[in-house]
């Protein structure tokens, strides 16, 4: 794994340079997009065959105020960020820590608990020196389990801490579907309103390489009948640092998911603080012919599908809804009524996924406006096999979503 | 010298227990009775100093409470427990917990309240031991069986009837019922109807307490949680994982096992490897004392001595009582199995009359100012019906409010507005 994620260091400073020989002139100069192409964000896809494309993650970027509002900016307004401070350049386990310690400094009551978390800096290094920073009462190693020390971080929760707890896999979670579900999501209801529960919870989850089914787990599918939690998925840096804070600072009880594939991808992000809201979902790519609506790790497969796809002459409208819990239907909505097609594409299993509670969000919303059945692609219904090969099956891929749109846009 | 609760290692006499038996016949349960019941927990620890047991191994760790304990009997004899203000102060705690608890299963026959109801009839020592000698500011957390320690912690009799009839001024808005009694005012942090789940809710609510002292530096912090749990917790996973939690950071928690012997219908010793559950406490560090949880001053003295533990930094102890409830697990329990002379054994034990006793005996109070806490506590209990007889019951309006402290969690609807400013849909939250 190492080796792969050495190449992205060089990768990212190549391709930050203008005269990137491996960026298609055409798709930067498309002239769909009303705002100038900056300094793009690179990252790398490593098929498992070894294999390496470098693809640029065309996108708008909105300079979020601190100032939440319900609406998603539209895409111009992003513009004036580039001519404001350039900004610093980190990969995205890097933004979560920073996004992390910047709460930290800002609040004392935010704490972080989890295995390895102190001394070891995380096992994705999210935590970094913050035990050093911050002592490690505030950042705090805990026994292994899972059960209890998320409850205890409930626990403090309700008594007046704003604790991080961190789940080493999302898979390990698991173990704390007792205290997510029966307390984390309902005791702020079930006290009438006396208790609130600001507590985040994060980890990696995901399909990532060959580790095998139990740590290849897709927990958003089993969280999200909760109610009276909130979940979001981070995918870039700069979406990653916001989502961070702004779950910090919510009052509701947020679970954010990271991917394992994405930590070590490279992107510049602001210098000034900013929090992204945590129920709106990003336009990634707008166009006209299709909705594709995805989250995490699949982002990147539909952005280079999306490459194969105007090539080909398509215009997908590619959204990143972020939010997995609650939808953002006005995003979405406004997507479905200018495209009247729709592909979700994500990694959770087919059955009873998120996939599955959109296309019913979606139908039962924007029925009136879609021209074709919603379609959408998932893993398949199989415990994540340890073989490359098996395991690049069960995920979707790219060339299945270019199939897909074809399809849908006949 | 080590410090009495160290590394108490210490049991009471050995058990002849008859693992076979299916039915708890008393014959094979002996636990540590001395003669006189109200002599409080000093002879226990006194017998147990002393070498007659021949715990040298043990004796040493004991020493010092004993010591404490020996001390306060020498200084005036005869020494009570308790002073008489303290002593009517129990008893009208005991009284209303017993009268509220007959009170609900009054009103479930009637139909006023429904779903599971667990009454704590016998228990009451254990909460008014325990709770009694907390400041408002500590913290509590129990399980279904939960009416009494709200009324101990100073919930009021009407919150906690409203609630029971799920009426909107009950303690939780009607929302949480008779297994969730919740109240920030009081720091009753619930009401759990899972077993164990409220043991590492209890440990987060110590973290925080030794967290206000080291990080925020709120020097006189010493706020104190109290978890109650029962027998059948005690195989169940959370708790182990929050017993090495607490006594790994030293947390100020008192984890209070309330020992019935039944958990629904299995008993403690068909379900237990070890059923002596306070020998479960020094396997992680802290110390595990056993005592008569029908008797509410022996209760009380190993609380006090277990919370000055705690607010002092000292860390975590478990208590196991030994107690018994006198009516079946729910009301919904026809309570078979169990044997009716252990019943009536108990009953004899029961600790308001025993209190009572104790009470006339050492001349503390007199009947006629028992009685008249009696009446007192019977009208509390009937305003209490009264009031939530004539309490709204909740709108149609309070579904959707509370599910999120902010409502923004509800998300953007279609028109691009959060839904909770769509005046139709709710207003999200509102205050208690």
């Amino acid at each position: 794994m190492a080796a792969i994620f050495q190449g992205v260091g060089a990768a990212a400073t190549l391709s930050s340079s203008p005269s990137n020989s491996f960026v298609p002139k055409k798709f930067l100069t498309s002239p769909r997009r009303s705002f100038s192409v900056r300094k793009v964000p690179s990252y790398v896809v490593v098929r498992s065959d070894g294999s390496v494309n470098f693809d640029l993650n065309s996108k708008s970027r909105r300079a979020q105020q601190l100032v939440a509002n319900a609406v998603a900016t539209k895409a111009d307004s992003s513009a004036a960020s580039s001519s404001s401070n350039p900004g610093h350049e980190l990969l995205l386990f890097e933004a979560l820590r920073e996004g992390l310690e910047e709460e930290m400094e800002r609040d004392p009551r935010v704490c972080v608990m989890g295995e390895d978390v102190g001394h070891y800096g995380g096992s994705y290094k999210v935590t970094k020196d913050l035990a050093k920073k911050f002592g490690d009462l505030r950042v705090l190693d805990t026994p292994i389990a899972e059960n209890s020390f998320t409850g205890m971080g409930i626990g403090a929760a309700m008594t007046g801490l704003r604790p991080v707890v961190e789940g080493m896999n999302m898979g390990f979670l698991l173990l704390a579907f007792n205290q997510i579900s029966n307390n984390c999501g309902m005791l702020h209801y079930t006290s009438g309103g006396q208790f609130t529960i600001p507590i985040v919870i994060r980890g990696p989850g995901g399909v990532g390489r060959q580790l095998g089914a139990e740590h290849s787990q897709r927990l958003e599918s089993y969280f999200q009948s909760i109610p009276g939690i909130q979940m979001v998925a981070c995918s870039t840096p700069y979406n990653a640092k916001g989502l961070m804070k702004a779950a910090i600072r919510s009052e509701n009880p947020v679970i954010l998911f990271e991917h394992v594939l994405l930590y070590n991808l490279k992107e510049r992000i602001p210098d000034e603080d900013y929090i992204c809201n945590l129920e709106e979902a990003e336009m990634v790519r707008p166009g006209e012919h299709v909705t594709i609506l995805t989250y995490s790790r699949m982002r990147y497969h539909v952005m280079q599908a999306a490459k194969t796809l105007v090539n080909k002459g398509y215009d997908p409208e590619v959204i990143d809804i972020r939010s997995l819990k609650p939808f953002d239907l006005y995003t979405i909505g406004n997507s479905v009524k200018k495209t009247h097609r729709v592909l979700i594409v994500e990694e959770c299993m087919r059955t009873g996924g998120i996939g599955a509670s959109l296309t019913a969000a979606i139908t039962e919303n924007f029925n009136d406006y879609l021209d074709a059945p919603i379609m959408c692609l998932s893993s398949q219904d199989v415990p994540t096999p340890y073989a490359g090969t098996l395991e690049e099956w069960t995920v979707v891929q790219p060339a299945q979503i270019v199939t897909a749109v074809e399809q849908l846009c006949r | 010298m080590a410090t009495a609760f160290s590394t108490a290692k210490f049991s009471t006499q050995p058990f002849p227990l008859n693992p076979t038996s299916t039915t708890s016949h008393d014959s094979s349960i002996v636990f540590a009775r001395p003669t006189s019941q109200f002599l409080g927990s000093t002879r226990k620890f006194r017998l147990t100093s002393s070498s007659k047991f021949n715990l040298s191994r043990r004796s040493k760790t004991v020493v010092a409470v004993s010591d404490v304990v020996k001390q306060k009997k020498s200084k005036s004899s005869p020494s009570l427990l308790i002073t008489k203000e303290e002593g009517l102060d129990l008893y009208e705690d005991m009284v209303l917990g017993r009268a509220f608890e007959d009170m609900c299963a009054q009103m479930y026959y009637r139909g006023k309240m429904f779903g599971f109801v667990h009454l704590y009839n016998g228990q009451e020592a254990v909460s008014t031991g325990f709770i009694k000698l907390l400041k408002q500011q500590d913290s509590v957390v129990s399980t279904y069986r939960d009416h009494v320690h709200a009324l101990s912690k100073g919930v009021p009799a009407r919150a906690v009837m409203s609630e029971l009839f799920g009426k909107t001024t009950g303690c939780c808005r009607g929302q949480g019922g008779s297994m969730h009694m919740f109240s920030r005012e009081h720091n009753l942090l619930g009401g759990f109807a899972f077993i164990g789940e409220g043991i590492p809710v209890a440990t987060g609510a110590a973290f925080t307490s030794k967290y206000k002292r080291e990080v925020l530096k709120e020097a006189d912090c010493d706020h104190v949680t109290l978890a109650f749990f029962g027998d059948g917790t005690c195989n169940n996973g959370q708790f182990f994982e929050c017993l090495n939690m607490a006594a790994l950071w030293k947390l100020p928690i008192v984890f209070v096992v309330e020992n019935n012997l039944w958990a629904i219908g299995m008993s403690h010793l068909r379900a237990t490897s070890d059923p002596h559950i306070y020998k479960k406490g020094p396997a992680f560090g802290m110390p595990g004392i056993h005592v008569d949880g029908m008797d509410v001053l022996k209760v009380r003295e190993v609380a006090k001595e277990a919370i000055g533990r705690a607010r002092r930094g000292e860390g975590p102890t478990l208590v196991e009582c030994e107690t018994y409830r006198f009516r079946g697990h729910s009301l919904a329990d026809p309570d078979e199995l169990r044997d009716p002379a252990e019943k009536a054994r108990y009953a004899a034990r029961d600790p308001i009359t025993a209190l009572k006793k104790y009470l006339i005996e050492n001349s503390l109070a007199s009947e006629a100012e028992l009685k008249t806490i009696e009446k007192k506590i019977d009208e509390v209990v009937e305003d209490a019906v009264e009031f939530a007889d004539e309490s709204p019951v909740p709108s149609r309006s309070q579904l959707l409010e509370n599910v999120f402290a902010d409502p923004k969690g509800f998300g953007i609807g279609p028109d691009g507005r959060y839904r909770c400013e769509d005046p139709k849909f709710t207003e999200g939250t509102a205050h208690v």
